[in-house]
């Protein structure tokens, strides 16, 4: 019998595979799909072997540029990137962490001025995944893995 | 955007020699008012009392103007204004900006939108720069040189600002450190990572006896009663870290000791009269390094 799919392909697109259930929601927020107007599906713990649970997203007509994509490998470092053109993958994207990343994260510092008015949060990175660390432009601590928390725009 | 001065690793090897020449031939001649016409601002949202005043001297001596202020109540502040709009406001009226603010990165931050140089005159627990100017200017003045010194940093290496900035400074001039602190204050991995991705030798003990007689610098921090959670494991590390005259018997000839002060028990008043204490000179010394701060960001 042929395997069926959870969520339903799309002829021309972006799939989001393997990012974990929990993140799914974070995801959302990051890449900004909450404001979009163009056809998308979510599935949510789903299973994966990898995982356990694990989400997915298929977004219609949107391509992604890779500073843009890349911000989520943050939450989701083993997630992966398929372009769909005519119900064929055409590209597949292994997330890098971007060296940048600005406005996303939180910083950990309670004293950060970032935390106390509206400055926007920069960080640079100095770590690869898994285990990297974000040195904060302003107040020069570092955030882990562990402490991260993103920056809602929902 | 013109360049500010806010974290020590903004300015390079030559920058830093270039600002302790300049420190100090501002030494040799005080009074140059090569920037009259000039107006500074210090602002300072917090406290302060040797900063301050040494700043202001500073900016006096160079023939400039001062506006500004030292205490944020009196201010818009207190209606809410933010910093941005403060900076933006100020940065129209003076020509540089001194800044010291309660808030870690607010000086980064402040330099990012005023049109004119800020330095950072302490942000929060974050950096003091010209704190370590001073001090590098007060260790080539007693030493004669900068490089390949025997530096031991004493008290409180957790938390302390100052051997944090002086650590990375010295990191230039292939320095040997020693690190004398009690086991709740040990100087933290990141700094010592620093060190060993530089192949910078340092050695960690925790009896201040061990390592004064082969140091050449003897740096001094105060233990503070807030740090610890014990106030038991307090009352019997903070006579560890105390220095007496007696502890300096056999030490070099050239050692000098430094503290960025205020002291409060970590030397005892004896200290005072030896020929190796050096705190209020150096305290002295932070006119001239801000002197040579000032002129260097106003182009001269």
């Amino acid at each position: 019998m042929e395997k069926q799919l959870k969520v339903s392909a799309i002829k021309n697109g972006t799939v989001l595979d393997h990012i974990p259930a929990d993140q799914l929601f974070k995801v959302i927020d990051i890449l900004g799909l909450n404001n979009s107007e163009n056809q998308m599906t979510f599935g949510t713990n789903l299973e994966s072997k990898l995982l356990g649970k694990k989400a997915i997203i298929k977004v219609s007509e949107m391509f992604f540029e890779p500073s843009e994509i890349n911000k989520i490998a943050l939450i989701a470092p083993d997630a992966k990137i398929n372009i769909i053109h005519d119900f064929e993958v055409v590209e597949k994207r292994v997330l890098t962490i971007p060296n940048e990343i600005n406005g996303i994260v939180k910083c950990m510092n309670p004293m950060c001025i970032t935390n106390h008015q509206a400055v926007e949060t920069k960080f640079t990175t100095i770590s690869d995944k898994p285990d990297f660390q974000l040195l904060c432009r302003y107040c020069e601590k570092t955030t882990d893995r562990k402490n991260l928390k993103i920056i809602s725009n929902l | 955007m013109p360049k500010s001065l806010i974290s020590i690793h903004d300015f390079s090897r030559d920058e830093i020699l270039h600002i302790l020449d300049l420190a100090e031939k501002f030494e040799k001649n005080p009074f140059q008012p090569v920037l009259k016409g000039k107006i500074v601002a210090c602002i300072f949202f917090e406290p302060s009392t040797r900063t301050r005043l040494s700043f202001e001297t500073a900016a006096n001596r160079l023939g400039t103007r001062i506006i500004g202020f030292s205490d944020a109540g009196n201010t818009s502040v207190s209606k809410g204004e933010t910093l941005k709009d403060t900076i933006k406001m100020v940065s129209n009226y003076a020509d540089l900006i001194v800044m010291r603010h309660p808030l870690e990165g607010s000086a980064r931050y402040a330099s990012e939108v005023s049109s004119v140089p800020v330095i950072n005159a302490g942000d929060g627990a974050n950096q003091h720069p010209s704190q370590t100017l001073l001090d590098l200017y007060s260790i080539r003045k007693t030493q004669g040189r900068l490089d390949n010194l025997n530096i031991n940093m004493v008290g409180d290496l957790k938390y302390g600002r100052t051997v944090h900035s002086l650590l990375q400074a010295m990191s230039h001039f292939n320095p040997n450190f020693v690190f004398t602190s009690p086991e709740e204050l040990k100087m933290p991995q990141e700094y010592k990572s620093y060190l060993n991705k530089l192949s910078i030798p340092y050695k960690e003990t925790k009896e201040l006896k061990d390592c004064i007689k082969e140091s050449d610098i003897l740096y001094m921090t105060r233990v503070q009663q807030e740090r610890f959670t014990d106030a038991i494991e307090y009352e019997r590390v903070k006579n560890c870290y105390s220095l007496n005259a007696a502890m300096l018997e056999g030490c070099k000839e050239n050692m000098r000791i430094l503290h960025p002060l205020p002291r409060v028990n970590e030397i005892a008043t004896d200290v005072d009269e030896s020929r190796h204490a050096y705190y209020f000179e150096q305290a002295g010394n932070g006119v001239f390094t801000r002197m040579a701060i000032i002129a260097y960001l106003l182009g001269q």
